[in-house]
């Protein structure tokens, strides 16, 4: 399968298990909300560039924003996340060797450690923005601080789960 | 493409109403394959709203005089003379939320449907919220169960009246707050709509008081309303037209302008 075919399919698969099933769960405390959706940012491959990274998700978060009528509030979040992929990754990682050997960011091609950081990091910038944009409008400090934490360690926790069930065997890319 | 969207009002408006009839088709797509979750709920919530119907049919009263049938349609002028004034158009819920801060809901039914903005909505067992935009086959409906959303209410039997906000914490409570304490309520009472909305009829159920708190700042209470919707398993709502609706709104946006006008 292509690596294009295999990134839309993926999109829609995201989309769809936010807003049909994580969405429609409900919530055991007003903080802890399951967002899952933006993994789909965190395993795009190494090959695009800052520019593309950015367009995709404002597209993705655009597609999600439409469906929830809330304008903006999944768009922003995503482009940051987007925006500060590429400067993570190459903190974290060889350059030279992995993302010449590997397609896309995941356990078998970072290592368990560099990875996690990576998600860990992305996760919590990720919820920061996103809770942010509702605090601005709604102001409750604690909301605030609880919701970020919250929904941050179950989404870590999703994350897991995702990874563990679906294991990609990231293909070495041939050049 | 999203210049043009930004910078004309009437191009932002087209592409809104082309993306809502798109989300609206996917979202009634899926809603074929989960109303079957609830069907059990949803029979229950029908059968005991028909109940209550035919408890009020006129073949169970005795009426004194009733040479003159009376005829259940849809025309403004009734044969009772009446001249009608609320309309209830029935819909399909698509897509309901109830997980966000900010949640909206998706009907079948759009300007096609004779549904335009602002029209309330209903339920079998209460409020459900006000429509917030409306495309060709589906209408989008600000919840009560969002941050935004403001609705006067007041208690049954006693005047009192205060404002219902949701505080987001769960989708079974509303809170009422700017109650007098001198109209001295008790837990189990009945709040209603109030008198004055131009878009919701009076006398339809909000919630039922659940629980009773002193504001320590001000001489009111703090009241949590148990919703009379149950937003879990929402199906079919009823859109309310309201025909005098245009008529109390420019009336009174009039009367401000020329209130205005004096200062």
């Amino acid at each position: 399968m292509s690596n294009l075919l295999k990134n839309i399919i993926r999109f829609i698969l995201f989309a769809f298990v936010q807003l049909f099933i994580l969405d429609q769960v409900p919530l055991l405390h007003q903080f802890i909300k399951p967002y899952l959706y933006f993994l789909f940012i965190l395993w795009l491959p190494f090959s695009l560039s800052r520019f593309w990274l950015m367009i995709v998700a404002f597209l993705f978060g655009l597609t999600m924003d439409y469906f929830t009528q809330n304008f903006g509030l999944n768009a922003a979040p995503c482009v940051l996340i987007a925006f500060l992929r590429p400067t993570i990754l190459n903190i974290l990682i060889a350059k030279e060797t992995t993302e010449q050997n590997y397609v896309e960011p995941s356990i078998k091609s970072m290592g368990f450690g560099p990875y996690s950081i990576y998600v860990t990091i992305l996760v919590l910038v990720h919820h920061f923005y996103l809770v942010l944009i509702e605090w601005l409008q709604f102001g409750n400090f604690f909301y605030f601080i609880g919701k970020i934490f919250a929904s941050g360690a179950l989404s870590l926790l999703l994350i897991l789960i995702t990874e563990m069930l679906f294991y990609r065997n990231s293909k070495l890319r041939l050049v | 493409m999203i210049l043009l969207s930004k910078n004309s009002k009437t191009h932002e408006a087209f592409f809104a109403l082309q993306l809502n009839e798109a989300t609206g088709k996917i979202n009634s797509q899926f809603n074929k394959f989960s109303g079957y979750f609830n069907l059990r709920e949803t029979n229950r919530q029908l059968a005991l709203e028909n109940a209550a119907l035919k408890n009020q049919l006129q073949q169970n009263y005795n009426i004194p005089n009733n040479a003159i049938l009376f005829a259940a349609d849809s025309t403004i002028r009734d044969t009772n003379n009446l001249i009608r004034k609320y309309k209830y158009l029935p819909a399909l819920v698509v897509k309901n939320s109830f997980t966000g801060q900010e949640n909206y809901i998706t009907i079948e039914r759009g300007s096609n449907g004779g549904i335009s903005k602002n029209m309330s909505v209903v339920s079998a067992f209460g409020v459900v919220g006000k429509v917030v935009a409306v495309s060709e086959n589906y209408s989008i409906v600000m919840s009560l169960l969002n941050k935004r959303s403001i609705v006067t209410g007041r208690i049954k039997n006693k005047e009192y009246a205060g404002t219902i906000e949701w505080d987001g914490k769960s989708p079974e409570f509303l809170v009422m707050k700017n109650v007098s304490k001198s109209a001295q309520v008790k837990l189990g009472d009945s709040v209603l709509t109030g008198n004055f909305s131009a878009n919701y009829p009076s006398q339809l159920l909000i919630g039922t008081i659940g629980n009773i708190k002193n504001d320590e700042a001000t001489n009111t209470y703090i009241l949590k309303l148990k919703t009379g919707t149950n937003f879990y398993t929402l199906q079919h709502v009823n859109v309310i037209a309201n025909t005098y609706f245009t008529q109390q709104d420019t009336l009174e946006q009039k009367n401000t302008t020329i209130n205005k006008g004096n200062e």
